[in-house]
């Protein structure tokens, strides 16, 4: 082929390219995820309240819905999720290696994770404000995290937990004993029989495995908290358009519970919303109006599949872990910002 | 008809043996095929590690996370209860895998030589001539080797060790005291002072403390080799001549005696091959601590994986300090082997 010719094909290529990113994002994993007809979602599958295999042997809680939820957004079907259960430890191998789409457990967006010299992993928004809370038996007369000088701690390895603990107890100047585990199944039925004077972790995981024990009533938290746990969902840095359908998903269920979307209400509003033109905002939203559904890769309704599956971000809230559940866990940080709390959506326009 | 000239009626052999004998195409000389096969397997397996490498190398690159090892330098920040190198969080993270491969080191010597113990005596033991004790090693034999490591290591920590009593209910002897976290034993602590166990704000303390972690995993690794050890020294033994037996016991000698001073030499040479293995094996198994909360190699390299984002890195370090120790045990027994293999005199 002559010089020109070449020149002629890179142009072309160039062309397409151009054209390629101005519409459709391209993302390789929503690619893969197409081709496959289903999700690949990483969950802990052994905390209740946020991912657990319930009594039907469909796994249950805020994270697993998270899953049903992108699924939904990006096939239309939130039955279209293969379950991965993964320990603490093997979670971001498991991320950056391909084998799963997508972490919905909870994990800490911190530094080191985020940037391209660490861990390089891309975090959605805060999808649960947490701290790191220390659970003791009552019993044990422990009130104060000092009063654990010289006691063994039972503590997961490979977490962020592991070295807020370490830093706290060097802060404080306390001697310890970190007894480290591979995964949550071996460090609380450790800590129940009485291997360890407390055991650590987010205060939500703390309350959710508590509610497991065989006396839940026999175990309290410390009123310290050791951090602030703001977790997030989990993508890689290397596929952005996926981490931004991702992101959008996670905004879309706050945005349904601001503007009063439930999973009840929703196709009956976006009726409404299609027959009256003024209702500006909500037919943005429900994708009457605009492209932003084309924008991120995704179908025009996604926000309405994503509502219509799991409902609104209070609703998987009240449903897995607010008071009426086993977990008993009040909203407190994690209202909308409307009422109080630190949850908000950015704008859809 | 033309007359046939006479053939040469007896061609010498000499004669035939000179002929050229004729040249075979390339593709059937053994001279060469041997070769041609050798250098394409060996160009086929080159291309292989090639493509392997070439795509790491270009996966890793289009992630971003070109091989570095600067993370060796920076602070771990996780501590270690139990490590005999003396470490803290401020240390950097190859202190903290060197903390984790003494670990390792520590419980793999301690259960090659229980393992080599028990599967010994059991070895022994199935050649008794008391049946119960005959019947016994059978028994522990086909259970132990039976049922998979690392259900063993769960039910020693979680079923036995973790239902010591605690704090004053403690098991306690004179200088020794079994609790819950761990075996106590009295010795020289601060300033050379001889200490007992004491019991010091609910928690045991004592000069020397093996944690029930380190207890749990010795005890299964131990129970679970010395069942294949036990197999590996019956087959030693089993291999000596009945005569051995017969010709010692026409002299006088014990059961006991003959075991020790005539058979069991002699099936040494069987033994340490085999032994070999089962070593190696052991050296590999230990790795299950993560189970039972030992913090050993694997376990601080896992955690240093996920804290640098380094998993082809942290990896290389985990195989290269196994094939280090494996191969290093394997060179101590073959050196064992050749000491007691017959000497020609």
């Amino acid at each position: 082929m002559s010089r020109a010719g070449l020149l002629g094909l890179a142009l072309v290529g160039a062309l397409v390219g151009c054209a390629a990113g101005n519409g459709d994002p391209g993302s390789p994993t929503m690619a893969k995820i197409r081709d496959r007809g289903r999700l690949v979602c990483a969950v802990d599958g052994a905390v209740p309240g946020f991912s657990t295999v319930g009594p039907g042997g469909a796994f249950v809680g805020i994270d697993a819905d998270f899953c049903r939820a992108v699924a939904a957004a990006v096939l239309g079907d939130p039955t279209k999720v293969e379950f991965r259960p993964v320990t603490a430890g093997e979670r971001f191998v498991a991320l950056s290696s391909g084998e799963v789409d997508l972490l919905s457990i909870s994990s800490t967006h911190t530094l080191s994770r985020d940037a391209p010299g660490g861990n390089a992993l891309s975090f959605g928004p805060v999808f649960f404000y947490d701290g790191q809370g220390v659970m003791v038996p009552k019993a044990s007369g422990i009130r104060r995290l000092r009063q654990l000088a010289g006691k063994p701690i039972c503590v997961e390895s490979g977490t962020n937990t592991e070295l807020n603990l370490a830093d706290r107890m060097r802060e404080l100047g306390v001697a310890y004993q970190p007894l480290r585990f591979q995964s949550g199944e071996q460090a609380y039925p450790a800590y129940e029989q009485g291997r360890c004077a407390a055991i650590t972790s987010d205060s939500s995981l703390l309350a959710a495995k508590r509610s497991g024990f065989k006396d839940p009533a026999a175990h309290g938290l410390l009123p310290e908290l050791l951090s602030k746990e703001p977790s997030a969902k989990v993508t890689v840095q290397a596929d952005p358009a996926w981490a931004d359908a991702v992101r959008w998903v996670s905004h879309t269920l706050l945005q349904a519970e601001e503007s009063g979307f439930t999973q009840a209400n929703v196709e009956a509003r976006r009726a409404a919303a299609k027959k009256d033109t003024s209702q500006a905002e909500q037919r943005r939203f429900l994708g009457i109006e605009g492209d932003f559904g084309r924008q991120l890769g995704l179908p025009a309704d996604f926000t309405l599949q994503v509502v219509k599956a799991v409902g609104n971000y209070g609703e998987l809230f009240e449903r897995h872990l607010g008071p009426a559940t086993p977990l008993g866990l009040e909203r407190g940080l994690n209202r909308l910002w409307s009422r109080g709390g630190l949850h908000i959506a950015p704008p859809f326009r | 008809m033309a007359p046939v000239p006479p053939a040469d009626p007896t061609p010498s052999p000499l004669s035939a043996a000179k002929l050229p004998a004729p040249k075979p195409p390339w593709w059937r000389d053994r001279r060469v095929v041997p070769w041609v096969v050798q250098a394409v397997v060996g160009l086929l397996v080159l291309l292989l590690i090639a493509f392997l490498l070439g795509n790491l190398i270009r996966n890793l690159t289009a992630a971003g996370l070109l091989l570095s090892w600067r993370w060796l330098q920076q602070p771990a920040g996780f501590d270690i209860s139990e490590s005999v190198i003396p470490f803290n969080a401020q240390l950097p993270y190859w202190r903290a895998l060197a903390a984790g491969l003494v670990n390792t080191i520590r419980a793999v010597l301690v259960g090659l030589v229980g393992a080599t113990l028990l599967g010994t005596l059991v070895g022994m033991a199935s050649f008794s001539h008391n049946g119960l004790l005959r019947r016994l090693a059978r028994v522990y034999v086909e259970v132990v080797r039976n049922i998979p490591l690392l259900l063993q290591l769960v039910f020693w920590y979680f079923v036995v060790f973790l239902t010591l009593p605690n704090g004053l209910a403690a098991i306690q002897l004179p200088g020794v005291v079994l609790a819950k976290s761990g075996l106590y034993i009295a010795g020289f602590g601060e300033g050379l002072r001889w200490m007992g166990p004491t019991l010091v704000n609910g928690v045991w303390q004592a000069p020397v403390r093996l944690s029930v972690e380190f207890g749990a995993l010795l005890t299964g690794l131990i129970v679970y080799s010395g069942a294949f050890i036990a197999e590996v020294v019956r087959g030693g033994i089993a291999a000596v001549p009945k005569g051995q037996w017969e010709a010692a016991s026409s002299l006088g000698l014990s059961w006991f005696a003959t075991l020790r001073r005539i058979v069991l030499p002699q099936s040494l040479r069987v033994i340490v091959p085999g032994l070999n293995t089962q070593y190696i094996s052991l050296a590999k198994n230990s790795s299950l601590a993560v189970a039972v909360g030992y913090t050993d190699l694997y376990s601080v390299a896992e955690t240093t994986l996920n804290q640098t984002g380094r998993a082809v890195e942290v990896i290389l370090v985990l195989l290269a300090a196994y094939l280090t120790l494996d191969l290093l045990i394997s060179a101590l027994m073959n050196g064992l082997n050749r000491l007691v293999q017959i000497r020609e005199r």
